[in-house]
């Protein structure tokens, strides 16, 4: 079954080929952004922007240091640079140039991680971004947005351009079947909720979220009516949406293609202890790199799918005690 | 050139660069750490890139969109870096002697924007080059005719990201670009031949693309001509190698590279005040 299948979502494109759409429209209205590419315009889309406007996309090669540095120089210089390549290239390689010339000097630079998570499947563990979130993490300057869908990915590049400060935004090689409509509202640190209900709230991001609302429609067969919250913020994350639907539903699942450590649901239980302790439950990697392999067959092995998020559905309802 | 010095009496210049080293030494001393010797070796290279004509600047108006920038990589000479934008007038003089206190904008090493002047985020090494390529980028879209000096440490060039800035500033044929680099001969745990060879340096700048020049880094008259050849030069980015001594100023600071990350104190800040004072007189 394809991910939102099960909750009557409409298909799409791979989120990659949404950000190549999304990114060149905010490249067309405002002539202050420029693109940065690491060598892989291709495989990002960024090379939207190279085809329409070649005199501001910049390839500065298989070099992400210098890469990350030249466009805090841009950022400088009032220019809006989108400094894009792969999630695990760019944070691992210039992890040290993004924390002092992005982040510690607070520039307005854009950071797009693509290929994060596992779904980029058969290039192997050496290219998947599962550890970005709690990279970004490290750098609190930093907003950290994961859109889940086509329409929150267009939202989340005009919002990067327009925030004044540092950004970082995953996409995905995978395709993200329709979440949202085109006139659904979105802010910076507030998360949208997809779905009623209030039996338990999975939280989950990016991916997961679709397969959070397969995972739901599941539920609902056994008359279990679960909450979904899409945490397209993950700094700063949304405490008041947290802090309701520990109080509202008493138990939460969260759901994210990324290590559990350093990942969106610690930061999520940080603030459910804090002020609502409820039971709750954890989907995502667990200490592990994983392989190469097609991507359904990835998410079935590493528990990543709508039955594991169902599995822990019913565990944190008997934890809380239904 | 709005307003900015241009002396060339070699006379006046070492005076400046006197009062930079008394600065440094007072700073470090009374911050108890910080890097004096590193700070020393730069004087010359910045007393002329500041007072000699040779970077356009506003002090009043620290964000000039056109102004030249100049980017301190080896943010380790924060110190220098300091005393040299106090005396350009970029901020009062006591401001310098906030260094490394608590509540002060006075940074250990250079937080970009914290003090007027102040263009990186630096301390750690190799990110410098990088930044002015994107600056002079910038420029181009912007339409401004800006240059771009940015001053290395010669430790530093063991980075690989200088080579992925070195490569990609011919590249983009940034002949605006300068690159003054402290040869001091030392880095932190000992001479640079013995921890880690960067010769033939010269050469290797030469293979990347570059025009090198080179210079007794505290010879101001040397320094200006190099400087100003640099800056006219077309078609390359430019390198001026600036020879120079770790410590330079007081003689038992060139003497022990130990000075490194550590400041002077007691009885050596007075011989050491004692040697600059004596040393400014001479000239």
């Amino acid at each position: 079954m394809k991910p939102g299948e099960r909750a009557g979502l409409k298909e799409s494109k791979p989120l990659r080929d949404i950000f190549g759409e999304a990114i060149y429209n905010v490249a067309t209205e405002n002539e202050k952004v420029v693109v940065l590419d690491g060598d892989l315009g291709n495989s990002t889309k960024a090379e939207t922007v190279r085809i329409h406007y070649p005199e501001r996309f910049f390839n500065i090669g298989i070099a992400e240091s210098n890469l990350a540095c030249i466009g805090a120089g841009f950022a400088a210089c009032g220019f809006i640079p989108f400094i894009v390549s792969f999630s695990s290239f760019l944070l691992c390689n210039a992890y040290d140039q993004i924390r002092l010339s992005i982040a510690l000097s607070n520039v307005n630079a854009k950071v797009v991680g693509s290929h994060g998570g596992i779904t980029l499947g058969k290039d192997g563990p050496t290219q998947m971004g599962i550890e970005d979130f709690a990279l970004v993490g490290g750098m609190p300057t930093f907003v950290m947005l994961v859109p889940s869908d086509p329409v929150s990915m267009h939202w989340a590049v005009k919002a990067a351009a327009d925030h004044i400060g540092p950004v970082f935004l995953r996409s995905s090689r995978v395709a993200m079947p329709y979440i949202y409509d085109e006139k659904t509202a979105f802010e910076i640190g507030r998360a949208n909720m997809v779905r009623e209900g209030d039996d338990l709230t999975i939280i989950g991001c990016g991916l997961m979220t679709s397969l959070a609302l397969d995972a739901a429609a599941e539920l609902a067969e056994g008359g279990i009516e679960a909450r979904v919250v899409d945490m397209h913020t993950l700094r700063p994350m949304d405490h008041d949406a947290i802090v309701s639907a520990a109080k509202e539903t008493g138990a939460i699942v969260t759901a994210e293609e990324h290590l559990l450590t350093g990942g969106m649901g610690s930061n999520i239980s940080r603030i459910v202890a804090e002020n609502a302790p409820v039971p709750m439950r954890f989907v995502g990697l667990a200490d592990t790199y994983v392989e190469s392999a097609d991507p359904d067959d990835l998410l079935v092995k590493y528990h990543l799918t709508a039955a594991d998020i169902v599995k822990a559905s019913l565990e944190v309802l008997r934890a809380k005690g239904v | 050139m709005p307003g900015n010095p241009n002396i060339h009496d070699k006379k006046e210049l070492s005076k400046i660069a006197r009062d930079l080293r008394l600065d440094i030494l007072e700073t470090t001393s009374k911050a108890g750490s910080g890097h004096p010797s590193s700070s020393f070796s730069s004087v010359e290279i910045l007393t002329v890139l500041f007072f000699a004509g040779i970077l356009r600047y506003r002090a009043e108006e620290p964000m000039w969109p056109e102004r030249d920038r100049f980017i301190m990589s080896k943010g380790h000479a924060a110190p220098l870096l300091y005393a040299v934008l106090a005396a350009a007038g970029y901020f009062d003089h006591d401001e310098i002697f906030k260094l490394r206190q608590i509540d002060s904008p006075v940074q250990g090493h250079p937080i970009q924007y914290m003090m007027p002047g102040v263009e990186a985020t630096t301390g750690s090494l190799g990110q410098g080059l990088s930044l002015g390529i994107g600056h002079i980028l910038a420029s181009r879209l912007n339409g401004f005719a800006y240059n771009v000096f940015v001053l290395m440490g010669d430790g530093e060039c063991e980075a690989g990201q200088v080579w992925e800035a070195a490569m990609a500033a011919a590249h983009f044929k940034t002949d605006n670009l300068t690159a003054l680099l402290d040869y001091n001969k030392y880095q932190e745990t000992g001479p640079i031949s013995r921890e880690m060879a960067l010769e033939p340096l010269v050469e290797k700048w030469k293979s990347f693309g570059w025009r090198v020049f080179e210079t007794d880094g505290h010879d101001v008259e040397d320094l200006i001509d190099q400087l100003e050849k640099a800056v006219s030069f077309k078609g390359k980015p430019s390198i001026v190698i600036a020879h120079t001594i770790k410590g330079k100023g007081v003689s038992f600071v060139e003497k022990d590279f130990t000075f490194h990350g550590r400041a002077l104190k007691g009885d050596q800040v007075k011989q050491a005040r004692k040697e600059l004072l004596s040393e400014g007189a001479a000239t």
